[in-house]
């Protein structure tokens, strides 16, 4: 270990443990989402502040500018306000990462406004979550932006959503009012395709059911926010998909001289040839055969190469070098992927798309279509519809006509592509079944897209409606 | 130092692998945190033409030049590295840069504001401070490089502005940050196209908290700069902060100087840097301290951003990191 002495970048005595740290706290993402209003930032200045996330210096600073607003106590909302615009419009403008931890749990928390382009910003706050955390008021319960919130969670697959009913103090803590939202709710979640719903009754204000159970809602039997947030199952369902592993990089030192400190690796010679890249889903075995998309050649697999020395196996969401026992042609963009069900790559991609950018999606349009790591050109050849979520007339979400789409639509598009890409269903590869639309010109974001069909049923809502949701408030399971 | 040791302090060729086969398991924290960091790695070394890292021997950036090593192990950096020096730098965090450039296999360019400064295109300050000075030697570096991608230590957690940020955040010609106008950043496809004249701030460690960086640099072995651990110095409080007695930062009339055993939290500019009273000899030491400090990293030793309520944001919106 290095000391006060130590100067120099020596490295101490390998630790048995390595990057472990013989410790398994896991990192959960996870998003917010709810109307104006609704007390989402005094809920994630809740969470921060009994987590002990938040020290005295920002706490100091809180207190000050509460004084100055005329306040009694600390405005826990202003934990979150990041920008001088903000501050002083009193608005949030965009996404805002925080961060806090437990014993058991990392967590990284994508804060996202609840107005100005809501959708834009809550797919960009979910694209990567394994939790939603949706808000509501008590005394308003599910209101069209929950819908809306909802919609988007479901498209993008969030595997798990968490309703807090906030603002139950102001019911009196009324347990039938819970109960109402609650079944609302999972009518809805259950109509929307939602894979995971839960329901808690929340005050943020008073810190009820946020990281401490509240002695005021007994008939509550459930977790705790945080205590959801901590034992919510996070087996990434990536692991146990098929492989998909998009080639970032070759790394082929020939001719260049190796990094110092790996020139004593048994396996590197002059003729290394590793393909760099993340295990999107499933996993890699030494010895295993791979199909190298489009292309379609296969190869085996000779070594999972790391630092660190060589691995036996990766699993999704671990970064590595592998290196084939072929000299085939493998370069970025291309994915490899398990013998049982490869993608078939395409030529033409269908798949929904939330449309991010002022300008106006329509047919003809030249677009650049980002997938993993291939970058290639399209033609919009047509728009098949925009979904309507049709909640103001209580209806169920079905696709009308629609010929473009403009900012915070979401639509079903056909896009020619100019080199074929080996997409997957979104609905069962969330990583390689997801692409982004980019801007040719200005390289501009314009539409995340997934691959497929959606995940929203559409058309009436069949099956038997559930009268009450349990009073522990986990929704009713299929 | 010894060349044959990989950064971790392990030997590729007689260590068991260090991750055994995870089951269903999900990866740990760290391991999560530093495999999202080699994808970003990844990702801007092959889509940018003449990336660049900054390095100035700091914690973070001596953790961002670890984690570049083993994204392209066992092939070197692509990249090399840049250090935009104040003139006011801590000498020993002088001398790790150096030494660390050489182990790692980079190569490192100095932008240096002292020459700004001499030449007459920058002018001190009246506060004396030099950090705000660095925008401009680092905006000319970026632009005479022809660099499109510059890769930074910012983690979202030091700052209130800083939460905001995305991994790649756009600059334009004049490095400016635009907080409204912000790309959507989507799943893990990191968008980096931009017209000629804009550059991309890539922020590999943007997940990363000062506790993370902490334990990363002890379970990877890394080292770091003497003066993150508790040494011996003389020091006079002002501002609630501990300013260490410097070259750049005397003695004043009235100054009551004591002798206190202090480190450093961050070691930015000496003239705007304060050290932190601690015993912590060790890095198991720190991470203890860092685990019960009630003072955020930059609150408690950062002069510059307690110059206004959004030191940090004006600073960034003027092309700062």
């Amino acid at each position: 270990m290095p000391t006060t002495t130590t100067a120099g970048p020596t490295t101490g005595p390998a630790r048995a443990t390595g990057g472990d740290t013989g410790q398994r706290r896991t990192l959960l993402r996870l998003a917010t989402a709810g109307s104006v209003d609704d007390g989402k930032s005094t809920l994630v200045g809740r969470l921060l502040f009994d987590t002990n996330s938040v020290l005295t210096d920002t706490l100091d600073h809180v207190e000050q500018v509460s004084r100055r607003k005329g306040l009694a106590t600390a405005d826990l909302a202003l934990l979150t306000d990041g920008l001088r615009a903000e501050r002083e419009q009193g608005i949030t403008i965009d996404v805002a990462y925080r961060y806090f931890h437990t014993p058991a749990r990392k967590f990284i928390l994508a804060d996202c406004p609840g107005h100005v382009q809501y959708t834009r910003n809550t797919v960009t706050g979910s694209s990567t979550a394994d939790v939603i955390v949706l808000l509501v008021d008590a005394r308003k319960g599910v209101v069209e932006q929950t819908r809306r919130h909802l919609a988007v969670a479901s498209l993008l697959r969030v595997p798990h959503v968490v309703l807090v009913v906030n603002k139950i103090d102001l019911v009196d803590y009324a347990q039938d009012v819970f109960t109402r939202i609650a079944t609302d709710f999972s009518v809805l979640a259950r109509s929307l395709g939602v894979i995971d719903s839960h329901c808690i009754p929340v005050s943020a204000t008073e810190g009820d059911n946020v990281v401490t159970r509240s002695s005021r809602t007994p008939w509550y039997e459930g977790p705790t926010v945080l205590g959801y947030l901590e034992t919510v199952d996070d087996t990434k369902r990536a692991v146990g998909a098929d492989l998909r592993f998009p080639v970032q990089h070759v790394i082929r030192p020939q001719g260049a001289p190796l990094a110092p400190w790996a020139a004593s690796a048994p396996a590197v010679d002059a003729d290394y040839r590793g393909y760099a890249g993340k295990v999107e889903s499933g996993r890699v075995r030494v010895g295993e055969e791979v199909v190298v998309l489009p292309r379609g050649s296969h190869a085996r697999v000779v070594a999972v190469d790391t630092p660190d020395g060589p691995l036996q196996e990766a699993v999704a969401g671990q970064s590595v070098t592998l290196r084939l026992d072929t000299d085939i042609d493998v370069s970025r963009g291309d994915v490899l992927a398990g013998t049982d069900a490869p993608p078939a790559p395409v030529r033409e991609l269908t798949g929904t798309v939330c449309w991010l950018a002022e300008r106006t999606l329509t047919v003809g349009a030249r677009v650049l279509v980002q997938h993993g790591t291939a970058l290639t050109k399209g033609i919009v050849r047509s728009v098949d519809g925009a979904l309507d979520l049709a909640f103001d007339s209580g209806g169920a979400p079905h696709w009308e006509p629609a010929t473009q789409l403009g900012l915070n639509d979401i639509g079903r598009v056909r896009i020619a592509l100019a080199t074929p890409l080996p997409l997957d269903s979104y609905k069962e590869h969330r990583a390689t079944g997801a692409f982004i639309l980019v801007d040719e010109a200005d390289g501009w974001t314009l539409g995340a897209g997934m691959a497929g069909s959606t995940a929203i049923p559409t058309g009436p809502v069949s099956g038997p409606t559930p009268t009450a949701a349990k009073v522990d408030g986990t929704t009713p399971q299929k | 130092m010894t060349q044959t040791q990989n950064p971790t302090g392990t030997n590729p060729s007689t260590e068991v692998p260090r991750r055994t086969p995870l089951g269903v398991q999900p990866l740990t924290e760290l391991q999560a945190l530093e495999s999202e960091s080699i994808h970003i790695f990844r990702e801007v070394a092959a889509t940018f033409r003449a990336p660049v890292m900054l390095f100035s021997g700091g914690k973070d950036s001596v953790v961002m030049l670890h984690l570049a090593a083993k994204a392209f192990w066992p092939a070197p950096i692509p990249f090399s590295l840049l250090h935009v020096d104040t003139g006011h730098n801590f000498p020993e965090v002088l001398q790790y840069r150096d030494e660390a450039t050489t182990f790692y296999g980079a190569s490192l360019r100095v932008a240096s504001v002292q020459d700004y400064i001499d030449d007459g295109r920058l002018r001190e300050r009246p506060d004396g401070q030099r950090n705000p000075l660095q925008t401009v030697p680092l905006l000319d570096a970026i632009t005479s490089g022809k660099h499109d991608a510059v890769f930074g230590g910012g983690r979202r957690d030091e700052e209130r502005a800083r939460a905001k940020e995305r991994v790649y955040s756009m600059r334009d010609e004049f490095g400016q940050w635009e907080p409204r106008n912000q790309r959507p950043e989507l799943w893990s496809l990191y968008n980096g196209r931009h017209l000629p004249g804009e550059h991309v701030r890539v922020f590999p460690l943007s997940n990363w908290t000062e506790l993370d960086v902490w334990d990363y640099i002890e379970a990877e072995g890394i080292a770091l700069p003497s003066i993150y651990y508790a040494h011996e110095r003389e020091v006079v409080e002002r501002d609630g902060m501990w300013i260490a007695l410097t070259p750049v930062t005397p003695a004043r009339d009235g100054d009551a100087v004591e002798r206190r055993s202090v480190r450093y939290r961050t070691v930015g500019d000496m003239s705007c840097t304060a050290a932190v009273l601690s015993e912590a000899t060790t890095v198991a030491d720190v991470i203890t301290e860092v685990g019960l400090s009630q003072l955020t990293e930059r609150g408690a030793t950062r002069a510059d951003d307690r110059m206004s309520e959004a030191a940090m944001e004006d600073r960034k919106r003027e092309g700062y990191f």
